[in-house]
Protein backbone atom coordinates (compact mmCIF):
# COMPACT_ATOMS: atom_id res chain seq x y z
CA UNK A 1 0.00 0.00 0.00
CA UNK A 2 1.68 3.29 -1.29
CA UNK A 3 1.53 6.29 1.53
CA UNK A 4 -1.11 9.00 1.01
CA UNK A 5 1.31 11.65 1.21
CA UNK A 6 2.94 9.97 -2.23
CA UNK A 7 -0.60 9.77 -3.99
CA UNK A 8 -1.88 12.94 -3.19
CA UNK A 9 1.23 14.17 -4.88
CA UNK A 10 0.34 12.14 -7.61
CA UNK A 11 -3.00 13.61 -7.45
CA UNK A 12 -1.60 17.04 -7.69
CA UNK A 13 0.53 16.68 -10.61
CA UNK A 14 -1.81 15.21 -13.00
CA UNK A 15 -5.05 17.14 -12.04
CA UNK A 16 -2.72 20.31 -13.34
CA UNK A 17 -1.37 18.23 -16.07
CA UNK A 18 -5.37 17.55 -17.35
CA UNK A 19 -5.56 21.12 -17.31
CA UNK A 20 -3.09 22.04 -19.50
CA UNK A 21 -3.66 19.21 -21.71
CA UNK A 22 -7.72 19.52 -22.09
CA UNK A 23 -7.27 23.46 -22.71
CA UNK A 24 -5.51 22.69 -26.22
CA UNK A 25 -8.16 20.43 -27.49
CA UNK A 26 -10.32 22.38 -30.14
CA UNK A 27 -13.94 22.40 -29.38
CA UNK A 28 -14.56 20.49 -32.76
CA UNK A 29 -13.37 17.43 -30.88
CA UNK A 30 -15.23 18.36 -27.58
CA UNK A 31 -17.88 15.25 -28.14
CA UNK A 32 -15.02 12.74 -28.80
CA UNK A 33 -13.12 13.38 -26.02
CA UNK A 34 -16.17 13.52 -23.71
CA UNK A 35 -16.36 9.96 -25.25
CA UNK A 36 -12.85 9.13 -24.52
CA UNK A 37 -12.68 10.44 -21.32
CA UNK A 38 -15.53 7.92 -20.57
CA UNK A 39 -13.51 5.31 -21.70
CA UNK A 40 -10.73 6.47 -19.27
CA UNK A 41 -12.81 6.95 -16.37
CA UNK A 42 -13.44 2.60 -17.05
CA UNK A 43 -9.89 2.48 -15.41
CA UNK A 44 -11.97 1.49 -12.47
CA UNK A 45 -11.76 -2.12 -13.97
CA UNK A 46 -8.02 -2.51 -12.93
CA UNK A 47 -8.84 -1.62 -9.21
CA UNK A 48 -12.44 -4.22 -9.91
CA UNK A 49 -9.90 -6.85 -11.27
CA UNK A 50 -7.94 -7.82 -8.04
CA UNK A 51 -11.22 -7.47 -5.82
CA UNK A 52 -13.21 -9.80 -8.66
CA UNK A 53 -10.49 -12.20 -8.27
CA UNK A 54 -10.00 -12.93 -4.31
CA UNK A 55 -11.45 -16.23 -4.52
CA UNK A 56 -12.88 -15.75 -1.11
CA UNK A 57 -16.86 -15.84 -2.89
CA UNK A 58 -17.18 -13.08 -0.38
CA UNK A 59 -19.21 -9.53 -1.04
CA UNK A 60 -15.99 -8.02 -2.14
CA UNK A 61 -15.86 -10.64 -5.13
CA UNK A 62 -19.51 -10.30 -6.27
CA UNK A 63 -19.26 -6.61 -5.58
CA UNK A 64 -15.45 -6.66 -7.66
CA UNK A 65 -16.87 -8.79 -10.59
CA UNK A 66 -20.37 -6.24 -11.28
CA UNK A 67 -17.48 -3.49 -10.85
CA UNK A 68 -15.57 -5.23 -13.79
CA UNK A 69 -18.70 -5.59 -15.90
CA UNK A 70 -19.50 -1.92 -15.43
CA UNK A 71 -16.09 -0.25 -16.15
CA UNK A 72 -15.30 -2.69 -19.64
CA UNK A 73 -18.47 -1.44 -20.99
CA UNK A 74 -16.98 1.93 -20.61
CA UNK A 75 -13.82 1.16 -21.94
CA UNK A 76 -14.44 -1.24 -24.56
CA UNK A 77 -17.90 0.96 -25.63
CA UNK A 78 -16.34 4.35 -25.23
CA UNK A 79 -13.24 3.98 -26.58
CA UNK A 80 -14.79 2.08 -29.75
CA UNK A 81 -17.24 4.83 -30.41
CA UNK A 82 -14.78 7.89 -29.96
CA UNK A 83 -12.83 5.68 -32.52
CA UNK A 84 -16.18 5.60 -34.63
CA UNK A 85 -16.69 9.52 -34.39
CA UNK A 86 -13.23 10.44 -35.16
CA UNK A 87 -13.07 8.31 -38.56
CA UNK A 88 -15.82 10.90 -39.89
CA UNK A 89 -13.72 13.83 -39.11
CA UNK A 90 -11.51 14.63 -42.42
CA UNK A 91 -9.62 17.17 -44.09
CA UNK A 92 -10.75 19.11 -47.32
CA UNK A 93 -9.28 17.66 -50.03
CA UNK A 94 -7.58 19.99 -52.93
CA UNK B 1 12.82 -8.10 -11.01
CA UNK B 2 9.49 -9.27 -8.99
CA UNK B 3 6.03 -9.30 -10.60
CA UNK B 4 5.00 -6.56 -8.50
CA UNK B 5 7.58 -4.34 -9.90
CA UNK B 6 6.65 -5.33 -13.68
CA UNK B 7 2.98 -4.24 -12.07
CA UNK B 8 3.97 -1.06 -10.96
CA UNK B 9 6.03 -0.11 -14.54
CA UNK B 10 2.79 -1.08 -16.20
CA UNK B 11 0.93 1.25 -14.57
CA UNK B 12 3.16 3.93 -15.49
CA UNK B 13 3.64 2.82 -18.95
CA UNK B 14 -0.31 3.42 -19.01
CA UNK B 15 -0.69 6.68 -17.14
CA UNK B 16 2.24 8.00 -20.12
CA UNK B 17 0.14 6.08 -23.42
CA UNK B 18 -3.27 8.26 -21.39
CA UNK B 19 -1.29 11.29 -21.15
CA UNK B 20 0.20 10.75 -24.85
CA UNK B 21 -2.88 10.23 -26.07
CA UNK B 22 -5.42 13.32 -24.80
CA UNK B 23 -2.17 15.57 -26.10
CA UNK B 24 -2.55 13.89 -29.81
CA UNK B 25 -6.27 14.81 -28.84
CA UNK B 26 -5.14 18.32 -29.55
CA UNK B 27 -5.74 18.11 -33.29
CA UNK B 28 -8.08 16.52 -35.82
CA UNK B 29 -5.66 14.72 -37.65
CA UNK B 30 -4.09 12.66 -35.16
CA UNK B 31 -6.64 12.37 -32.51
CA UNK B 32 -7.93 9.26 -34.05
CA UNK B 33 -4.46 7.84 -33.31
CA UNK B 34 -4.63 9.34 -29.88
CA UNK B 35 -7.18 7.83 -29.07
CA UNK B 36 -5.81 4.35 -30.18
CA UNK B 37 -2.98 5.06 -27.80
CA UNK B 38 -5.06 6.04 -24.55
CA UNK B 39 -6.74 2.37 -25.43
CA UNK B 40 -3.37 0.46 -25.94
CA UNK B 41 -2.51 2.57 -22.27
CA UNK B 42 -5.84 0.40 -21.21
CA UNK B 43 -4.80 -2.54 -22.32
CA UNK B 44 -1.51 -2.23 -20.41
CA UNK B 45 -3.16 -1.27 -17.20
CA UNK B 46 -5.21 -4.35 -17.35
CA UNK B 47 -2.51 -6.56 -18.58
CA UNK B 48 -0.83 -5.00 -15.29
CA UNK B 49 -3.79 -5.60 -12.90
CA UNK B 50 -4.37 -9.31 -14.52
CA UNK B 51 -0.65 -10.37 -13.68
CA UNK B 52 -1.82 -9.09 -9.52
CA UNK B 53 -0.27 -12.03 -7.39
CA UNK B 54 -3.70 -11.95 -4.88
CA UNK B 55 -5.82 -13.56 -7.86
CA UNK B 56 -6.68 -16.83 -7.49
CA UNK B 57 -9.50 -17.39 -9.65
CA UNK B 58 -10.28 -15.67 -12.74
CA UNK B 59 -14.02 -16.74 -13.60
CA UNK B 60 -15.21 -13.50 -12.26
CA UNK B 61 -13.17 -11.12 -14.20
CA UNK B 62 -13.23 -12.81 -17.47
CA UNK B 63 -17.45 -13.49 -17.01
CA UNK B 64 -17.26 -9.86 -16.01
CA UNK B 65 -14.92 -8.65 -18.76
CA UNK B 66 -16.73 -10.82 -21.61
CA UNK B 67 -20.19 -9.45 -20.71
CA UNK B 68 -18.83 -5.86 -20.55
CA UNK B 69 -17.34 -6.20 -23.49
CA UNK B 70 -19.91 -7.25 -25.36
CA UNK B 71 -22.59 -4.52 -23.91
CA UNK B 72 -20.02 -1.93 -24.55
CA UNK B 73 -18.86 -3.46 -28.34
CA UNK B 74 -23.04 -3.31 -29.32
CA UNK B 75 -23.94 0.10 -28.15
CA UNK B 76 -20.88 1.63 -29.60
CA UNK B 77 -21.96 0.32 -32.72
CA UNK B 78 -25.81 0.84 -32.76
CA UNK B 79 -25.47 4.48 -31.43
CA UNK B 80 -27.22 7.19 -33.70
CA UNK B 81 -24.61 9.90 -33.54
CA UNK B 82 -27.87 11.82 -32.69
CA UNK B 83 -27.86 10.07 -29.61
CA UNK B 84 -24.39 10.25 -28.88
CA UNK B 85 -25.33 12.60 -25.46
CA UNK B 86 -27.64 10.02 -24.00
CA UNK B 87 -24.74 7.64 -24.66
CA UNK B 88 -21.88 9.26 -22.81
CA UNK B 89 -24.59 10.69 -20.05
CA UNK B 90 -25.17 6.38 -19.79
CA UNK B 91 -21.48 5.73 -19.81
CA UNK B 92 -20.80 8.62 -16.91
CA UNK B 93 -23.23 6.91 -14.72
CA UNK B 94 -21.79 2.87 -15.56
CA UNK B 95 -18.03 4.62 -14.55
CA UNK B 96 -19.59 5.89 -10.93
CA UNK B 97 -21.51 2.36 -10.16
CA UNK B 98 -17.91 0.80 -10.86
CA UNK B 99 -16.50 3.40 -8.42
CA UNK B 100 -19.03 2.92 -6.06
CA UNK B 101 -18.50 -0.86 -6.18
CA UNK B 102 -14.80 -0.97 -6.01
CA UNK B 103 -14.81 1.85 -2.88
CA UNK B 104 -17.49 -0.41 -1.25
CA UNK B 105 -15.36 -3.62 -1.86
CA UNK B 106 -12.45 -2.23 -0.79
CA UNK B 107 -14.06 -1.90 2.74
CA UNK B 108 -11.79 -4.28 5.04
CA UNK B 109 -12.19 -4.82 8.78
CA UNK B 110 -8.94 -2.70 9.25
CA UNK B 111 -8.70 -0.08 6.99
CA UNK B 112 -7.34 3.44 8.53
CA UNK B 113 -9.00 6.70 8.68
CA UNK B 114 -7.29 7.88 5.49
CA UNK B 115 -8.51 4.91 3.83
CA UNK B 116 -12.38 5.11 5.35
CA UNK B 117 -12.74 8.77 4.31
CA UNK B 118 -11.47 7.78 0.36
CA UNK B 119 -13.89 5.00 0.51
CA UNK B 120 -16.92 7.30 1.17
CA UNK B 121 -15.51 9.70 -1.35
CA UNK B 122 -15.45 7.20 -3.79
CA UNK B 123 -18.90 5.85 -2.77
CA UNK B 124 -20.33 9.16 -2.35
CA UNK B 125 -19.08 10.98 -5.75
CA UNK B 126 -19.65 6.82 -7.60
CA UNK B 127 -23.63 7.07 -6.42
CA UNK B 128 -24.30 10.93 -7.13
CA UNK B 129 -22.75 10.42 -10.65
CA UNK B 130 -25.18 6.66 -11.26
CA UNK B 131 -28.22 8.32 -10.64
CA UNK B 132 -27.69 11.52 -11.44
CA UNK B 133 -26.23 10.67 -15.03
CA UNK B 134 -29.63 8.16 -15.33
CA UNK B 135 -32.09 11.10 -14.38
CA UNK B 136 -29.63 13.27 -17.16
CA UNK B 137 -29.86 10.39 -19.62
CA UNK B 138 -33.88 9.45 -19.48
CA UNK B 139 -34.39 13.86 -19.62
CA UNK B 140 -32.05 13.26 -23.16
CA UNK B 141 -33.81 10.30 -24.38
CA UNK B 142 -37.27 11.93 -23.33
CA UNK B 143 -37.91 8.53 -21.74
CA UNK B 144 -38.65 11.43 -18.80
CA UNK B 145 -39.80 14.47 -19.37
CA UNK B 146 -36.88 17.01 -20.73
CA UNK B 147 -38.57 20.31 -18.61
CA UNK B 148 -37.20 21.05 -14.54
CA UNK B 149 -38.83 19.36 -12.12
CA UNK B 150 -39.42 21.17 -8.95
CA UNK B 151 -42.07 21.09 -6.04
CA UNK B 152 -42.64 22.97 -2.73
CA UNK B 153 -40.11 22.28 -0.23
CA UNK B 154 -37.39 21.20 -2.44
CA UNK B 155 -34.78 23.34 -1.10
CA UNK B 156 -35.93 21.65 2.43
CA UNK B 157 -35.75 18.45 0.98
CA UNK B 158 -32.16 18.61 -0.50
CA UNK B 159 -30.56 20.75 2.78
CA UNK B 160 -32.06 17.59 4.43
CA UNK B 161 -30.82 14.93 2.37
CA UNK B 162 -27.46 16.41 2.06
CA UNK B 163 -27.16 16.61 5.96
CA UNK B 164 -27.72 13.36 5.75
CA UNK B 165 -25.19 12.41 4.08
CA UNK B 166 -22.55 14.52 5.70
CA UNK B 167 -23.98 12.93 8.70
CA UNK B 168 -24.02 9.23 7.61
CA UNK B 169 -20.31 9.97 6.06
CA UNK B 170 -18.42 10.93 9.37
CA UNK B 171 -20.26 8.02 11.51
CA UNK B 172 -19.16 5.61 8.65
CA UNK B 173 -15.78 6.82 9.08
CA UNK B 174 -15.80 7.08 13.11
CA UNK B 175 -17.49 3.57 13.34
CA UNK B 176 -17.09 1.37 9.81
CA UNK B 177 -17.72 -1.43 11.70
CA UNK B 178 -21.54 -0.93 11.64
CA UNK B 179 -22.64 -1.51 8.10
CA UNK B 180 -25.91 0.45 8.65
CA UNK B 181 -24.14 3.81 8.30
CA UNK B 182 -22.36 2.59 5.05
CA UNK B 183 -25.92 1.29 3.69
CA UNK B 184 -26.67 4.82 5.03
CA UNK B 185 -24.18 6.33 2.79
CA UNK B 186 -24.88 4.90 -0.40
CA UNK B 187 -28.86 5.22 -0.42
CA UNK B 188 -28.17 9.17 0.44
CA UNK B 189 -25.48 9.16 -2.45
CA UNK B 190 -28.33 7.98 -4.79
CA UNK B 191 -30.86 9.70 -3.74
CA UNK B 192 -28.84 13.01 -3.55
CA UNK B 193 -28.35 12.44 -7.10
CA UNK B 194 -31.69 12.14 -8.57
CA UNK B 195 -32.30 15.46 -6.58
CA UNK B 196 -29.59 17.43 -8.02
CA UNK B 197 -30.76 16.87 -11.46
CA UNK B 198 -34.46 16.75 -11.34
CA UNK B 199 -34.59 20.39 -11.07
CA UNK B 200 -32.33 21.18 -13.95
CA UNK B 201 -34.17 21.61 -17.37
CA UNK B 202 -33.61 20.14 -20.60
CA UNK B 203 -31.47 23.03 -22.50
CA UNK B 204 -29.07 22.94 -19.38
CA UNK B 205 -28.85 18.98 -20.31
CA UNK B 206 -24.81 20.19 -21.92
CA UNK B 207 -23.61 21.61 -18.89
CA UNK B 208 -24.88 18.67 -16.17
CA UNK B 209 -23.51 16.32 -18.71
CA UNK B 210 -19.80 17.68 -18.45
CA UNK B 211 -20.08 17.37 -14.77
CA UNK B 212 -21.57 14.46 -14.31
CA UNK B 213 -18.15 13.46 -16.52
CA UNK B 214 -15.85 15.17 -14.57
CA UNK B 215 -17.88 13.48 -10.98
CA UNK B 216 -17.16 10.28 -13.25
CA UNK B 217 -13.19 10.75 -13.44
CA UNK B 218 -13.31 12.24 -9.38
CA UNK B 219 -14.76 9.09 -8.39
CA UNK B 220 -12.01 6.78 -10.07
CA UNK B 221 -9.96 9.12 -8.65
CA UNK B 222 -11.23 8.71 -5.08
CA UNK B 223 -11.71 4.56 -6.06
CA UNK B 224 -7.85 4.48 -6.38
CA UNK B 225 -7.15 6.39 -3.35
CA UNK B 226 -9.31 3.75 -1.70
CA UNK B 227 -7.16 0.89 -2.97
CA UNK B 228 -3.82 2.75 -3.16
CA UNK B 229 -3.49 2.42 -7.09
CA UNK B 230 -1.98 5.56 -8.78
CA UNK B 231 -2.94 4.74 -12.70
CA UNK B 232 -6.59 5.42 -11.17
CA UNK B 233 -5.48 8.45 -9.71
CA UNK B 234 -3.70 9.81 -13.10
CA UNK B 235 -6.19 8.71 -15.24
CA UNK B 236 -9.42 9.81 -13.03
CA UNK B 237 -7.61 13.43 -12.47
CA UNK B 238 -7.64 13.83 -16.31
CA UNK B 239 -11.13 12.70 -16.57
CA UNK B 240 -11.99 14.99 -13.81
CA UNK B 241 -10.31 18.01 -15.28
CA UNK B 242 -11.75 17.42 -19.16
CA UNK B 243 -15.00 17.39 -18.02
CA UNK B 244 -14.96 20.99 -15.72
CA UNK B 245 -13.32 22.51 -18.30
CA UNK B 246 -16.08 21.51 -20.73
CA UNK B 247 -18.60 22.43 -17.88
CA UNK B 248 -16.86 25.86 -17.85
CA UNK B 249 -16.41 26.25 -21.58
CA UNK B 250 -20.25 25.45 -21.69
CA UNK B 251 -21.65 27.58 -18.64
CA UNK B 252 -19.15 30.84 -20.68
CA UNK B 253 -21.48 30.21 -23.89
CA UNK B 254 -24.81 30.42 -21.98
CA UNK B 255 -23.45 33.29 -20.08
CA UNK B 256 -24.34 31.62 -16.57
CA UNK B 257 -22.53 30.93 -13.92
CA UNK B 258 -22.29 27.26 -12.87
CA UNK B 259 -24.63 27.79 -9.44
CA UNK B 260 -26.94 29.44 -11.71
CA UNK B 261 -27.16 26.16 -13.82
CA UNK B 262 -27.23 24.03 -10.60
CA UNK B 263 -29.56 26.10 -8.37
CA UNK B 264 -31.90 27.96 -10.38
CA UNK B 265 -34.51 26.52 -12.68
CA UNK B 266 -34.96 28.02 -16.44
CA UNK B 267 -38.21 29.37 -15.20
CA UNK B 268 -37.57 32.32 -13.82
CA UNK B 269 -36.92 33.81 -17.28
CA UNK B 270 -38.11 37.71 -17.10
CA UNK B 271 -41.31 38.02 -19.69
CA UNK B 272 -40.28 41.52 -20.39
CA UNK B 273 -41.91 42.42 -23.67
CA UNK B 274 -39.38 44.04 -25.93
CA UNK B 275 -40.28 46.19 -28.23
CA UNK B 276 -38.55 44.93 -31.57
CA UNK B 277 -39.02 47.66 -34.81
CA UNK B 278 -39.64 46.27 -38.48
CA UNK B 279 -41.54 43.91 -40.30
CA UNK B 280 -40.85 40.03 -40.97
CA UNK B 281 -40.24 39.32 -45.00
CA UNK B 282 -40.78 35.94 -46.06
CA UNK B 283 -38.68 34.92 -48.77
CA UNK B 284 -39.59 31.95 -51.47
CA UNK B 285 -37.14 29.57 -51.83
CA UNK B 286 -36.64 30.26 -55.61
CA UNK B 287 -35.76 34.03 -54.92
CA UNK B 288 -33.23 32.62 -51.97
CA UNK B 289 -31.82 30.83 -54.90
CA UNK B 290 -31.43 33.76 -57.01
CA UNK B 291 -29.35 35.30 -54.29
CA UNK B 292 -27.62 32.55 -52.96
CA UNK B 293 -26.56 32.13 -56.98
CA UNK B 294 -24.63 35.79 -56.98
CA UNK B 295 -22.75 35.01 -53.70
CA UNK B 296 -19.47 34.08 -53.07
CA UNK B 297 -18.75 34.18 -49.52
CA UNK B 298 -21.87 31.85 -47.72
CA UNK B 299 -21.90 31.38 -44.06
CA UNK B 300 -24.06 28.61 -42.81
CA UNK B 301 -24.86 28.72 -38.90
CA UNK B 302 -27.04 24.93 -37.87
CA UNK B 303 -28.63 24.74 -34.64
CA UNK B 304 -30.28 21.75 -33.42
CA UNK B 305 -33.31 21.92 -35.16
CA UNK B 306 -30.52 20.97 -37.87
CA UNK B 307 -30.09 17.49 -36.64
CA UNK B 308 -33.61 17.29 -35.66
CA UNK B 309 -35.19 17.74 -38.88
CA UNK B 310 -31.92 15.47 -40.34
CA UNK B 311 -31.04 18.15 -42.40
CA UNK B 312 -27.28 17.85 -42.42
CA UNK B 313 -26.77 15.64 -45.12
CA UNK B 314 -28.45 17.74 -48.14
CA UNK B 315 -26.78 20.81 -46.19
CA UNK B 316 -23.20 19.49 -47.50
CA UNK B 317 -24.80 18.76 -50.81
CA UNK B 318 -25.74 22.42 -51.01
CA UNK B 319 -22.39 23.49 -49.39
CA UNK B 320 -20.93 21.62 -52.91
CA UNK B 321 -23.29 23.06 -54.92
CA UNK B 322 -22.48 26.66 -53.94
CA UNK B 323 -18.69 25.85 -53.67
CA UNK B 324 -18.82 24.54 -57.37
CA UNK B 325 -20.33 28.13 -57.87
CA UNK B 326 -17.29 29.89 -56.91
CA UNK B 327 -18.98 30.44 -53.16
CA UNK B 328 -16.24 30.06 -50.61
CA UNK B 329 -18.78 28.33 -48.32
CA UNK B 330 -18.12 27.92 -44.09
CA UNK B 331 -19.87 26.50 -41.05
CA UNK B 332 -20.43 29.15 -37.64
CA UNK B 333 -20.79 26.45 -34.82
CA UNK B 334 -22.00 28.18 -31.54
CA UNK B 335 -20.71 25.87 -28.64
CA UNK B 336 -24.23 25.25 -27.44
CA UNK B 337 -25.36 24.94 -30.85
CA UNK B 338 -25.82 20.67 -29.92
CA UNK B 339 -26.82 19.13 -27.01
CA UNK B 340 -23.72 18.49 -25.47
CA UNK B 341 -20.07 20.27 -26.23
CA UNK B 342 -19.17 19.80 -29.38
CA UNK B 343 -22.16 17.87 -30.88
CA UNK B 344 -22.45 19.75 -33.89
CA UNK B 345 -19.84 19.09 -35.40
CA UNK B 346 -19.81 15.32 -35.14
CA UNK B 347 -23.20 15.38 -36.64
CA UNK B 348 -21.32 17.69 -39.65
CA UNK B 349 -18.55 15.63 -39.66
CA UNK B 350 -20.66 12.49 -40.24
CA UNK B 351 -22.70 14.05 -43.13
CA UNK B 352 -18.78 14.47 -44.55
CA UNK B 353 -18.21 18.10 -43.84
CA UNK B 354 -14.65 18.59 -43.79
CA UNK B 355 -13.53 19.80 -40.33
CA UNK B 356 -11.52 23.36 -41.61
CA UNK B 357 -14.83 24.25 -43.09
CA UNK B 358 -15.77 24.17 -39.42
CA UNK B 359 -15.31 27.61 -37.55
CA UNK B 360 -15.48 28.18 -33.82
CA UNK B 361 -17.91 31.23 -33.10
CA UNK B 362 -14.74 33.21 -32.41
CA UNK B 363 -13.09 32.55 -35.65
CA UNK B 364 -16.46 33.47 -37.55
CA UNK B 365 -17.68 36.34 -36.15
CA UNK B 366 -14.75 39.00 -37.70
CA UNK B 367 -15.51 37.26 -40.97
CA UNK B 368 -18.95 37.75 -40.81
CA UNK B 369 -19.19 41.84 -42.55
CA UNK B 370 -17.37 39.96 -45.74
CA UNK B 371 -20.47 37.17 -45.73
CA UNK B 372 -22.67 37.81 -48.54
CA UNK B 373 -24.96 35.29 -47.11
CA UNK B 374 -25.62 33.89 -43.47
CA UNK B 375 -28.15 30.62 -43.94
CA UNK B 376 -29.13 30.19 -40.12
CA UNK B 377 -30.51 26.71 -40.03
CA UNK B 378 -32.31 25.44 -37.15
CA UNK B 379 -30.44 27.51 -34.81
CA UNK B 380 -32.24 30.63 -32.48
CA UNK B 381 -31.01 31.76 -29.48
CA UNK B 382 -27.38 31.12 -30.48
CA UNK B 383 -27.70 33.95 -33.51
CA UNK B 384 -30.26 36.43 -31.44
CA UNK B 385 -28.75 39.94 -31.44
CA UNK B 386 -30.94 40.63 -28.26
CA UNK B 387 -27.54 39.04 -26.63
CA UNK B 388 -25.88 42.24 -27.55
CA UNK B 389 -28.60 44.87 -28.02
CA UNK B 390 -31.04 44.88 -25.67
CA UNK B 391 -29.72 44.99 -21.94
CA UNK B 392 -33.55 43.88 -20.26
CA UNK B 393 -33.19 40.11 -22.34
CA UNK B 394 -32.99 37.43 -20.70
CA UNK B 395 -29.56 36.11 -22.96
CA UNK B 396 -28.06 39.81 -22.51
CA UNK B 397 -24.09 39.22 -22.56
CA UNK B 398 -24.61 35.77 -23.91
CA UNK B 399 -22.08 35.28 -26.76
CA UNK B 400 -24.06 34.91 -30.03
CA UNK B 401 -22.61 34.35 -33.79
CA UNK B 402 -23.19 37.75 -35.72
CA UNK B 403 -24.92 36.78 -38.41
CA UNK B 404 -26.85 40.41 -38.78
CA UNK B 405 -23.57 41.63 -39.44
CA UNK B 406 -23.78 39.66 -42.81
CA UNK B 407 -25.07 41.35 -46.40
CA UNK B 408 -27.97 39.00 -46.04
CA UNK B 409 -29.61 36.68 -43.47
CA UNK B 410 -31.80 33.92 -44.60
CA UNK B 411 -33.43 32.30 -41.87
CA UNK B 412 -34.90 28.89 -41.86
CA UNK B 413 -37.71 28.05 -40.00
CA UNK B 414 -41.09 26.38 -39.60
CA UNK B 415 -43.12 28.55 -38.05
CA UNK B 416 -42.91 32.14 -35.94
CA UNK B 417 -42.78 30.34 -32.74
CA UNK B 418 -40.59 31.18 -30.32
CA UNK B 419 -36.92 29.03 -29.19
CA UNK B 420 -36.04 26.92 -26.38
CA UNK B 421 -35.87 29.99 -23.87
CA UNK B 422 -39.15 31.45 -25.52
CA UNK B 423 -37.30 35.17 -26.19
CA UNK B 424 -38.34 37.01 -28.85
CA UNK B 425 -35.78 37.06 -31.75
CA UNK B 426 -35.00 40.53 -33.14
CA UNK B 427 -32.97 38.90 -35.78
CA UNK B 428 -36.46 37.98 -37.90
CA UNK B 429 -37.24 41.47 -38.52
CA UNK B 430 -33.67 42.76 -39.58
CA UNK B 431 -33.53 44.99 -42.57
CA UNK B 432 -31.36 42.15 -44.10
CA UNK B 433 -32.90 39.23 -43.03
CA UNK B 434 -35.11 37.10 -44.94
CA UNK B 435 -37.54 34.30 -43.48
CA UNK B 436 -37.53 30.94 -45.64
CA UNK B 437 -40.65 29.65 -43.98
CA UNK B 438 -40.93 25.49 -44.18
CA UNK B 439 -39.64 22.10 -43.07
CA UNK B 440 -35.47 22.73 -43.41
CA UNK B 441 -34.55 19.62 -45.38
CA UNK B 442 -37.78 20.07 -47.71
CA UNK B 443 -36.81 24.39 -48.53
CA UNK B 444 -32.90 23.03 -49.22
CA UNK B 445 -33.91 19.97 -51.55
CA UNK B 446 -35.91 22.87 -53.21
CA UNK B 447 -31.96 25.05 -53.71
CA UNK B 448 -30.61 22.19 -54.57
CA UNK B 449 -32.83 21.49 -57.59
CA UNK B 450 -32.91 24.87 -58.58
CA UNK B 451 -28.91 24.63 -58.65
CA UNK B 452 -28.76 21.42 -60.59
Amino acid sequence: MLGAEYLLFILMLSVFLGFELINKVPATLHTPLMSGANAISGITVVGAIALAGNGNADTAQWLGAAAVALATINVVGGYMVTDRMLGFFKKKVG
Amino acid sequence: MGIHMLIELGYVLASGLFIYGLKMLGSPATARKGNMVSAIGMLVAIVAALLDQGIVDFTYIVAGIVVGGAVGALAARMIAMTSMPEMVALFNGLGGAASLLVGWAALTPDANVFTLVTIVLSILIGGITLTGSLIAWGKLSENLGSGATTFSGQQIVNSLVVLGVIASAVMFALEPSNSMWLYLVIGLSLVFGIMAVIPIGGADMPVVISLLNSYSGLAACAAGFAIGNNVLIVAGSLVGASGIILTQIMCKAMNRSLSNVLFSGFASVSTEVTEVEGEIKPISAEDAYYILEAATNVAIIPGYGMAVAQAQHVVKELCELLEQNGAEVNFGIHPVAGRMPGHMNVLLAEADVPYDQLLEMDEINPRMESVDVAIVIGANDVVNPAAREIESSPIYGMPVINVADAKTVFVLKRSMASGFAGIENPLFYKENTRMLFGDAKESIGILIREFS
